[in-house]
């Protein structure tokens, strides 16, 4: 079920790394594809939407499995 | 598109208030702004090769300590570098960046890193002791970029 084409392991890594971190892998993306972030920075859910927000990316979903996060986020 | 732009005064040379700059230098590039940071006075110990940020409680009543402790005891020799050991030690396990990490981010993203030239000339710092890439001017330089900024922050 691979529904998207890279992911980014951002697990224990604290504010901004994690959406520093998923900036630099959207650069190795073309646009429509998708990259999955999995985080454990409780700030991260508002952080991701933010920056999808503000650079276009789209926000396709966010889950939160106690305490782990990911993220699924579609390259404009 | 025209590209958003913040400009930063960064004024502090301690390891806890070298991060704000950096963070949100950072994370401002990666959200597609165009940065500046105008280093001045203690804030140009940050742009050394040679990192040696500490960090004390002492005039610092907010910082949490793992215990209570007299501010004569705070001021005792050998003291500092503890609490920067400390410090040090809770960034890396809370996964916070290092400074040299953060400020390697900020380059990579081609966050410009002006240093005020009057300080360097009041401390007399030996230019070649700034990383690369550091560029030096004064008040004017700054307002050049601040002028047209759409954030502007002294920290």
């Amino acid at each position: 079920m691979a529904d998207f084409d890279q992911e980014l392991d951002a697990t224990g890594l604290n504010c901004p790394l994690p959406i520093l971190r998923a900036k630099k892998s959207l650069a190795t993306l073309s646009s429509g594809q998708v990259l999955r972030v999995i985080a454990t920075d409780p700030g991260s859910v508002k952080d991701f939407e933010a920056f999808a927000k503000q650079t276009g990316n789209e926000l396709l979903e966010t889950k939160d499995e106690g305490g782990k996060y990911t993220f699924l986020i579609k390259k404009s | 598109m025209s590209e958003k732009k913040m400009a930063i005064i960064a004024t502090k040379g301690t390891l806890d208030w070298a991060y704000p700059p950096l963070i949100l230098a950072s994370t401002a590039a990666a959200l597609g702004y165009q940065v500046q940071i105008f280093w001045t006075f203690y804030g140009l110990q940050v742009l050394k090769k040679d990192l040696d940020l500490q960090v004390t409680s002492l005039g610092n009543p907010g910082m949490p300590m793992p215990m209570p402790m007299p501010v004569l005891l705070q001021a005792l020799p050998g003291m500092q570098s503890m609490m920067t050991g400390m410090m040090k030690k809770k960034l890396k396990e809370k996964g916070v960046a290092s400074i040299e990490e953060l400020r390697e981010l900020c380059q990579e993203a081609e966050v410009k890193m002006v240093a005020c030239q009057m300080t360097v000339d009041l401390f007399e710092f030996d230019k070649s002791a700034f990383i690369d890439g550091v560029e030096f001017g004064g008040a004017a330089t700054f307002f050049d970029f601040a002028g047209e900024a759409d954030i502007c922050l002294y920290i």
